[in-house]
């Protein structure tokens, strides 16, 4: 598969004795959302961590954009600019206002001029809806805002991927609308996407692709409606039972 | 009916406790003020601070500022105090660079740097300061006679009196070399001015540091080499038994500087670990998937961070080091407990003399907590 933006086979990982991920395969099309689910502890945070190295494999390979992550700085610095992550907890660096925190890496990294680092934050904190807030620190932000400002975070390297681990299990009903709404916005926009969450509406609304995982392995993937419908193993029966009874 | 309104009043009832809070340590204060005074002058003794006047009649041969024995016990108290300040600064100095650096280490991925750097701090920690300063003055003592003692390059002497370095003798001409220094520095300050605006332009990074480095030692020294070598330095050489010339730093010094240092330097180094360690992974992931790479990360993510952790507990290290150089009457260094005890001896004036020591640590104290309070409020974060 040629026209694969990521590219993962054969990926195997163990921490010391305890083998998280067996086996893995995946293929993700350029602009393709997959949405990737699971019981806890069955290894999605560990296999999109390991994308952008976050957490390192032992088996298989792992191609980004044409690049092998291998243990080269250059290769891991090349993928970890093409590929944006947002996390469960936020992350955002509460000693940064929300602007510096969009502006950080773009001046450091990207060594973009600050006014133009300025004003490109301005469009993407437009773009998740909290211009009024550049000015504040992270601390300041209600669950829903931060997250949202981490999504402008990573949107102002151009991303070509973005990873999102748990965007919305740390907030209220009334703030996972806000944040999910701004995903959905992304993934129309032609996207690549990763999302690890347990939103099945979302899922439902944007994903190409769900992928669903147990064990360490991924049991079974399929378009949503047919995945949701029809689901083939009793694992992904037992988990969706669980899930859609909430 | 209004008193108890007063009384159950949250911000009057502050008020008025914290005036008999003061009222009674008056109280106490003035008990042994009248106490001490009678007892002075039943056992004859007179009281006031007017023997600071009087002929000190003992010699100080570590002295920052003129001083023999004709001066007077005040001017003693001032070499004195001089040498505890000196001996502060330098054990501030050295003890910052090693607690950052060890600190630092000891998170170090690499194992067997981590395991040493963590047994010099244990090692050090437990064991009392004391016995270390004066393991490090026997060290030096040990060290072998004047002699044969150890010499770096003909220039630099090392032996059981001490150290001794060239001494520089500033001839007609010299001021030159200050103004070049003066100029390096005010052109590595404008440079990193424009490197900031450049960067804030075009977004290119300029070595900022390297560059000043260069400029700060390189200008002084080319001018120096230009002006004719306006400075000579008077070099020491070994004779038969002595070493003439030169500036030499005695064991005393070297020793309590060293002990002083190294101890301190450990304990700042768990500081600095504990403040590093106490900025989540969290912050360190998201930096790297943003593409900093770790230096960066450190300096720009994990340091800002860490330091409003480290510089509370840093402080009080600060004022730890400069309490315990008092250690130095053990090895004979003429700090200004050491140089207090003698004029405490001569004079009988204890209550003065220690009443001076209290003033002096008090005053050095409030100031870097001052200092340190007040670097810490600006680097403070903001909370909702
Ligand atoms: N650094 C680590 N060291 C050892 N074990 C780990 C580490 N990180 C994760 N694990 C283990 O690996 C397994 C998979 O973890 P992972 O975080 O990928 O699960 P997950 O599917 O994301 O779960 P959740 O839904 O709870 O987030 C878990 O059993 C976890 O305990
Ligand atoms: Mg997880």
């Amino acid at each position: 598969m040629s026209d694969s933006i990521i590219s993962i086979s054969g990926l195997n990982k163990w921490f010391g004795e305890f083998h998280v991920l067996r086996d893995i395969n995946l293929d993700v099309a350029s602009q393709e959302r997959i949405v990737i689910c699971g019981p806890s502890g069955s290894g999605k945070s560990t296999l999109i961590r390991c994308i952008n190295r976050l957490e390192e494999h032992q088996e298989g390979s792992i191609i980004v954009d044409g690049t092998e992550l291998s243990h080269d700085i250059k290769d891991i610095d090349s993928i970890r600019r093409e590929v944006g992550m947002v996390f469960q907890q936020f992350n955002l660096f509460p000693h940064l206002t929300v602007l510096e925190n969009c502006t950080l890496a773009p001046i450091w990294v990207r060594k973009l001029p600050r006014e133009e680092a300025e004003t490109q934050a301005m469009g993407y904190l437009e773009r998740v809806r909290i211009p009024d807030q550049a000015n504040k620190y992270p601390g300041q932000l209600s669950g829903g805002q931060q997250q949202r400002v981490a999504i402008a975070r990573s949107l102002c390297m151009h991303p070509k991927i973005m990873l999102f681990d748990e965007p919305t299990s740390a907030l209220d009903p009334e703030m996972i609308k806000e944040v999910l709404e701004v995903m959905v916005d992304l993934a129309q926009s032609g996207m690549t996407m990763l999302v690890v969450t347990h939103e099945m509406g979302f899922a439902s609304q944007v994903a190409d692709r769900v992928i669903f995982m147990d064990d360490g392995q991924i049991v079974e993937e399929n378009i949503p409606s047919e995945f949701f419908e029809n689901p083939r193993s009793d694992r992904t029966k037992l988990f969706l039972g669980q899930i859609l009874s909430h | 009916m209004r008193v108890q309104r007063i009384w159950t009043d949250e911000r009057a009832r502050g008020v008025i406790l914290q005036l008999l809070l003061i009222l009674a340590l008056l109280l106490v204060l003035a008990f042994i003020v009248s106490n001490t005074v009678a007892n002075l002058q039943r056992a004859g003794l007179a009281s006031g601070y007017g023997f600071l006047g009087s002929t000190a009649s003992f010699d100080i041969n570590q002295r920052l500022i003129q001083y023999d024995s004709t001066s007077t016990y005040g001017r003693a108290f001032v070499v004195g105090g001089l040498n505890t300040i000196l001996v502060a600064c330098l054990g501030i100095l050295a003890a910052t660079i090693i607690g950052f650096v060890a600190g630092v280490m000891r998170l170090s991925r690499n194992f067997f740097i981590s395991r040493i750097v963590g047994a010099y701090v244990e090692f050090t920690r437990n064991v009392p300061l004391l016995i270390q300063i004066i393991f490090w003055w026997v060290v030096i003592l040990a060290l072998p006679k004047v002699r044969d003692g150890i010499s770096f390059g003909d220039t630099l002497f090392l032996n059981n009196r001490g150290v001794r370095l060239p001494a520089p003798i500033i001839e007609d001409g010299a001021g030159i070399i200050l103004v070049a220094l003066a100029l390096g520095i005010a052109i590595t300050w404008q440079i990193a001015r424009r490197a900031r605006k450049r960067q804030d332009e075009t977004g290119q990074i300029f070595p900022v540091v390297r560059t000043g480095f260069a400029l700060i030692i390189g200008l002084p020294l080319v001018t120096y080499f230009l002006a004719g070598s306006p400075i000579d330095f008077d070099i020491p050489v070994a004779g038969k038994f002595n070493l003439k010339g030169g500036f030499n730093i005695t064991p005393e010094l070297v020793a309590l500087w060293v002990a002083l240092s190294t101890y301190t330097g450990a304990f700042i180094a768990e500081v600095v670990r504990a403040g590093i360690l106490s900025v989540g992974k969290g912050q360190t992931e998201a930096s790297g998937a943003l593409g900093l790479r770790p230096g960066l990360t450190m300096r720009k993510i994990i340091l800002p961070q860490a330091l409003r952790v480290i510089i509370p507990p840093l402080t009080s290290q600060y004022l730890n080091l400069t309490k315990n150089s008092s250690l130095a009457v053990a090895i004979g260094y003429q700090d200004i407990v050491s140089i207090g005890d003698t004029i405490m001896n001569q004079s009988g004036q204890a209550l003065e003399v220690i009443s001076i020591y209290m003033l002096f640590y008090l005053t050095i104290s409030v100031l870097t907590s001052l200092f340190m309070n007040w670097y810490n409020a600006r680097i403070a974060l903001v909370e909702r």
